[in-house]
This record gives C-alpha cells, sequence and structure tokens, in this order.
C-alpha cells in the first residue's frame, strides 16, 4: 500500500484524503450507508469510530511484541470489541435513544474492516505513537465521508436537520432520500465526486 | 402481531426478500463489493455465508439465551457473537480441509474471509434485539444466508456483463458503479415489501 514506513504526522494526514479508507480503499461500507439518515446518529458513530480505532491502534500496537503472529487476528477481535462493549455500555448510559436507533450498527464496529485494516495494517508493526495518529486518521476521514452523505440525506429526506425542522413543512419529503437505495446511490455519487477530483489533480 | 408466534417459515421468506440483509440492512458489503467481480467466486462465497449463518445464527441463540442471560452477561454479547462465530469457521475450515480438498478450494478459501464479515455477526445481533426464537433463528440465519447469496449472484452477473457489454465513466469504474447497480437492485426489492411485514 505505502512504501516504506510512513511516521508521525503523516500517517494521520493520509488516511484523510490520498488513501481515505472509504473512498480510496472501498472499506467500513456497511455503516456507512446504514446509518447516514440523520445526522446525529452519524455523529455518534463517527465519534464511536475514531475512539475504537485510536484506542485499538494503541493496544495492539504496545502489544505488538508479544501477540503470536498465528492468533494475532482473533487477538486484535477481542480488544476491538472490547472498546465496542465500553462504548456500548456508555450509550445505553447517557444517549439511549440514539443507542436504540442504531441498534446492531454499534456492535458491527468490530467487523467494520477499516478498525482490523488499520490494526493489521499499521500497528502491528509500528510504535504507539504513530499506531495513533493513523487510527485517528483514518477515523476522520471516514466521518469525512459520512457526515457531507448525511448533512445531504436527512434535509430531503426528513426536512430536518439534526432533528431541527430547517425546510419548510409545505416541502414534499423525498422519502427515497431516508431509504436504503439512496444510501447507495449516495455513497456512489461521493466516490464519483472524489475520483474526478483527485483524477483532475493528477492531470495538472 | 406478535413475534413469537410468526411461522419461521415466514421469517425465513422475509429475511430473503422484504428484510434482506445486504439491501436494506447494508451488512457485508466489504466482501460484496470486492469479491462480486467474478461469478464462480461470488458463488463460492454466498455458499459459504448460508452455511456459516444458519450454523453460528442457532449457536448464537443458545450461548445467548441459555449461558449469558442466565447469568446476567448480556454486556458480552458481542465478545461471545464473535469468539463463536471465529470458532466455528476456523473448525470447519479444518475439517472441510481434511475431507475434501475440491469442497476447500470452492469454499474452504473463503471461511477466513466470513468471520469478520458483518452479515454474520449482524445475523446474530439482529435475532437478540428482534427476540426470535430457536426455530425462527434457523430460519432466520438460513434466509439471511440466502438472500446475501443471491443479492452476491446477481451483482456479478450484472458486473461481468457489464465488463463486457458497456463502456463506463473511468471515476465511476469498480466500486462505484457497483453501488449504482446495487441500489437498483435494492429498489426492485422495494417491491417485496407488500408481501410480507416483520421487522
Amino acid at each position: 500500500m505505502s512504501n516504506g514506513p510512513v511516521k508521525g504526522f503523516d500517517a494521520f494526514k493520509r488516511m484523510l484524503w490520498e488513501e481515505n479508507p472509504v473512498i480510496g480503499q472501498i472499506l467500513g461500507i456497511c455503516s456507512a450507508l446504514a446509518v447516514t439518515n440523520l445526522v446525529k446518529n452519524t455523529m455518534v458513530m463517527c465519534l464511536g469510530l475514531i475512539f475504537t480505532l485510536a484506542m485499538s491502534c494503541l493496544t495492539v500496537s504496545l502489544m505488538r511484541n508479544v501477540i503470536p503472529r498465528r492468533v494475532r487476528m482473533i487477538i486484535q477481535v477481542l480488544i476491538i470489541a472490547a472498546y465496542v462493549i465500553f462504548i456500548k455500555i456508555v450509550l445505553d448510559a447517557f444517549l439511549p435513544e440514539i443507542s436504540n436507533e442504531l441498534g446492531p450498527y454499534v456492535g458491527l464496529i468490530i467487523t467494520n474492516c477499516i478498525v482490523m485494516g488499520r490494526t493489521e495494517g499499521y500497528a502491528m508493526a509500528n510504535k504507539p505513537y504513530d499506531a495513533v495518529l493513523d487510527g485517528v486518521g483514518a477515523g476522520i476521514g471516514y466521518s469525512l465521508v459520512l457526515l457531507p452523505i448525511a448533512i445531504i440525506r436527512e434535509p430531503l429526506g426528513l426536512g430536518t436537520f439534526f432533528g431541527m425542522q430547517v425546510i419548510p413543512s409545505d416541502w414534499t419529503k423525498w422519502n427515497m432520500m431516508v431509504i436504503a437505495p439512496s444510501g447507495f446511490f449516495a455513497l456512489a455519487t461521493y466516490i464519483w465526486i472524489v475520483r474526478a477530483l483527485k483524477s483532475g489533480g493528477e492531470k495538472r | 402481531m406478535d413475534i413469537q408466534n410468526v411461522h419461521p417459515f415466514v421469517i425465513f421468506f422475509a429475511a430473503i426478500t422484504t428484510n434482506n440483509i445486504l439491501l436494506t440492512n447494508f451488512l457485508g458489503m466489504c466482501s460484496f463489493l470486492a469479491v462480486s467481480k467474478d461469478l464462480k467466486s461470488s458463488l463460492g462465497l454466498g455458499a459459504a455465508v448460508i452455511f456459516v449463518s444458519t450454523f453460528t445464527a442457532p449457536i448464537n441463540w443458545l450461548v445467548y439465551h441459555k449461558l449469558l442471560v442466565p447469568y446476567e452477561l448480556e454486556y458480552l454479547q458481542y465478545i461471545a457473537f464473535i469468539i463463536v462465530i471465529a470458532a466455528f469457521t476456523q473448525i470447519i475450515e479444518m475439517v472441510v480441509e481434511r475431507v475434501s480438498t475440491l469442497l476447500y478450494l470452492t469454499l474452504g478459501i473463503f471461511l477466513p474471509l466470513i468471520t469478520v464479515n458483518c452479515a454474520i455477526l449482524g445475523c446474530a445481533l439482529f435475532l437478540v434485539i428482534r427476540q426470535y426464537t430457536f426455530m425462527q433463528s434457523i430460519a432466520y440465519g438460513l434466509g439471511a444466508g440466502t438472500g446475501w447469496a443471491l443479492a452476491i449472484a446477481a451483482l456479478a452477473g450484472i458486473r461481468t456483463r457489464m465488463e463486457k457489454k458497456s463502456k463506463v465513466i473511468p471515476e465511476l469504474e469498480g466500486a462505484g458503479i457497483a453501488l449504482v447497480i446495487t441500489g437498483i437492485i435494492a429498489m426492485a426489492f422495494i417491491g417485496f415489501s407488500g408481501i410480507v411485514r416483520i421487522n
């Protein structure tokens, strides 16, 4: 993926644009599609993912010399699962409504390929400081994709933004934007725009 | 309608059509997009998903209701489910490798991929959230797997044909166009929503 080790702040920066986990590597699509019909849920999901990524990258990186290679996958999954349980408990305690709406998708952070990809691909071979930056970068890169999609889908579909009415109520709601198919179309359009911008940049 | 009284067959049917785990819940997208370039491996992965989800769903049901609930350890469900799934795929991989080389080559190579397939874990989490009974959980596992396999087979078929016959905008090639096609398939599946109504 990258040539030579990427250290420090560069590891953070490349995740935002060049190697954005959702656009560039097509990872973590499940939740990117499922939660983006409400901005509030998307925010919570993004914060949850950033937290999980940072903490599990840190833990895996600290333990990288003691984890036996053969069982490293299952150990990584268990570390990630532990942090996700932590998030779930916090959500249940402080934001029970959102926790209910997100339903299984909080638990599904465990199998979100971005987290596994970063711990396996980067944290296993790098120092804790770099690993955390890389993890947070990937999390923010993920949020940079989800938030714009949510910001488009919620007002068009429900006429609200962050739960507040922003579009006059005589606006005909696009029910389409709230249900499943529009998620696919929105993400495809986003990928299209980003790739067009990227290839435009390369030509210059 | 109370969910406990719904016939398992209805759940099976709903899991394939109206509540398709991929098209309405977006689960298992990563491997769905990565593998669907080729029809043959799509069918292999589809079969593996059906197999694993059919067996892990009832196992996870038993673990949750007979082990975690009596000891009030519900908050450990994520770890318990992921261990069950990982262990199950590992065991099946070893068995398949010993028993038949042909089966290993068609199905076995996909098993490690399935451990981190969100469709399988999602299946287990939905069992708990929707409070299915044991029989319903078997039906749901089978239905969810079948629905997933159906979707990936459809997409792979369309993609292979499209590669030969048509020209795609360069920026949309690969994942982009796959998402658009999936969106259209999802729209078609909405047509089923009048048949059975189950959450």
